[in-house]
């Protein structure tokens, strides 16, 4: 299966295209030499940032009229598919809420598999070669397809760097939707946040259970604050209610790659490790010497958080 | 109200995974409960009993027979399970999944269907949509908060942001997050009543599922390596005197962090 065309599934806040999008499509361009994109909303105000990550083109399904995209999306782009004669080789969705959504619709209503959570793709021959991380990321699982396309690939966000092509606008084309679905988005509640977002951060502080309740969080923000950081989290306190999930680094939460990244009373299961393994510099604090934590970090200290946090904290408000 | 829990029963997360010969997860020894899937058996519970009624039903997918995580689940108040093995069904990719224990839940009849945002051993996270587009039912995925208004289900379903009050008609897909519900733990009544509790056990065949679709045969793909990752090289592990921290402070110093 050679890759001539590959859509790649866009996603956008307020205008502004996802990162994971972007990363996507800058990997898309290696691989075929046709990239465009897919929409569920109205793609006027992404269509110049598509463009210049190399999408020439952007179906669009327009405004979803509060719907959740999973089956607006999937049956929208199902018809294109089935009926346009425009079908792509190859569909990349990030690791998302969104993403998973629409891809698994989609995947039934073409009936095609889907490869979920891989970190890189690439073509080797006649082959479409993804590789999954296992095992906490001990192994590499590298998986082709066997169906013709069009297949469906899930990325998981940073797995390639997002860099500019420098093309004009993509051509917004919309497109039906034959079904909006009945769940609905009644009301959004954003929680507030401040300083840098955790996965675009350059230093991430994250903290773990053997913080011992959650008042002592406040160390994790304070010294995240004071390293122009963003605070993070383990699953285990997350789980816990100590904070929301948007903090939550590893498998089922956020994936981080920054310059440096602080655990705290975190053992490192393989849920979190997952998470945040490719990060540049790993700091490790933990009372356990034996915590798999250890063994990524460049820098590890066996101690109490409780004794260690409060000093370093103090250290680096003096300077 | 009738509730169809997804309960995946998997080798024991605090074990080492091994593979097979032909590199599918080897599931042969004793499988436990996900415990991502505790929490929609503790949440088909709670709304099985606000709804004054009803029953809560496990789907599950598992080789050779096994019922070690049913049990569990129906020790924890489920009041029966419906089991799908098939030697079949090795190396069934998330599609083949769905496609059985969608063909499965329909005998169930259910107003509402539970299961875990993903799996913690496949984690493809695409199953519950899946489902849901097989029974042609609505979907909601990321739940963390759910409740039954009559005929429409109201749910707090994660995002990026925050969360998003999101309602849809039954019946309906909903999965859950980790931490929606404290899932109880069995009682020594509940297990003892688990152990009389009806396990239907099912073929591909009694699903009317060929088995040439499902399984290794119609995955569409195909693993084509397993390697080892490369490993991080060894860092510093110090035992804090007191001084921890300056090494930490050194540290950022010396990448010009700080």
């Amino acid at each position: 299966m050679a890759l001539n065309r590959i859509w790649v599934y866009a996603e956008a806040t307020d205008g502004t295209v996802a990162p994971t999008t972007l990363e996507l499509l800058t990997k898309a361009r290696e691989l075929a030499g046709t990239v465009e994109a897919v929409y569920g909303g109205d793609a006027s105000d992404i269509a110049g940032t598509l463009g210049e990550y190399g999408a020439t083109k952007v179906y669009a399904t327009g405004d979803l009229q509060g719907s959740l995209p999973g089956v607006p999306v999937s049956s929208a782009l199902a018809k294109l598919i089935t009926e346009g004669g425009e079908a792509p080789d190859l569909l990349l969705f990030g690791t998302t809420y969104e993403g998973r959504d629409v891809a698994a619709r989609l995947s039934v209503a073409l009936d095609r598999p889907v490869i979920t959570n891989n970190t890189d793709i690439a073509v080797e021959g006649d082959d479409v070669v993804l590789t999954e991380p296992v095992f906490g990321g001990t192994k590499l699982v590298r998986t082709k397809f066997t169906t013709p396309g069009p297949n469906i690939a899930l990325i998981r966000p940073k797995s390639f760097p997002a860099e500019p092509a420098g093309g004009g606008p993509a051509e917004v084309v919309t497109i039906e939707v034959p079904d909006y679905g009945t769940a609905k988005v009644t009301n959004r509640h954003v929680e507030e946040t401040t300083g840098p977002k955790l996965d675009e951060a350059d230093v991430v502080v994250s903290g773990g259970r053997g913080l011992g309740e959650a008042e002592k969080y406040q160390m994790i923000e304070e010294l995240a604050k004071l390293l122009k950081g963003a605070p993070g989290a383990s699953r285990a306190i997350v789980d816990a209610g100590w904070v929301p999930y948007s903090y939550q680094v590893g498998q089922t939460g956020k994936v981080v790659k920054p310059n440096v990244y602080i655990a705290a009373g975190i053992s490192g299961a393989t849920q979190h490790l997952v998470g945040m393994k490719g990060s540049k510099h790993i700091i490790a604090i933990n009372k356990d010497p034996e915590a798999p934590i250890f063994s990524v970090a460049d820098l590890g200290i066996v101690g109490d958080v409780h004794k260690v946090l409060p000093k370093l904290i103090e250290a680096l408000q003096n300077r | 109200m009738n509730v169809v829990v997804c309960a995946k029963q998997i080798p024991d997360p605090a074990e080492p995974g091994k593979l097979e010969a032909d590199n599918t997860l080897d599931r042969s020894g004793k499988l436990i409960l996900d415990e991502s899937d505790s929490y929609g058996v503790e949440m088909a519970l709670q709304l099985v009993d606000a709804a004054g009624g009803g029953e809560v039903t496990l789907v599950s997918m598992a080789p050779n027979g096994e019922t070690g995580g049913l049990r569990t689940a129906l020790a924890m108040g489920a009041d029966k399970a419906i089991l799908v093995s098939d030697d079949a069904l090795s190396g069934a990719g998330a599609l083949d999944t769905a496609k059985v224990l969608a063909a499965a839940i329909k005998r169930a009849e259910p107003d509402l269907v539970l299961a875990g945002t993903e799996s913690s051993d496949g984690y493809t996270g695409t199953v519950p949509e899946q489902i849901a587009a097989l029974l042609g039912v609505s979907s909601i995925t990321f739940a963390k908060h759910i409740e039954i208004d009559g005929e429409t289900v109201k749910v707090h379903r994660q995002t990026e942001a925050g969360y998003d009050e999101v309602e849809t008609t039954l019946p309906a897909v909903v999965s859950v997050t980790a931490g929606v519900v404290e899932p109880r733990y069995p009682s020594f009544k509940g297990i003892m009543a688990a152990k009389s509790k009806p396990v239907e056990q099912l073929t591909l065949a009694d699903l009317g599922i060929d088995p040439s679709t499902v399984g290794a045969a119609g995955a569409g793909q195909e693993i084509v390596s397993v390697e080892d990752a490369p490993e991080r090289e060894a860092g510093e592990i110090i035992e804090d005197d007191g001084e921890g921290h300056a090494r930490i402070v050194a540290f950022l110093e010396n990448l010009k962090v700080i």
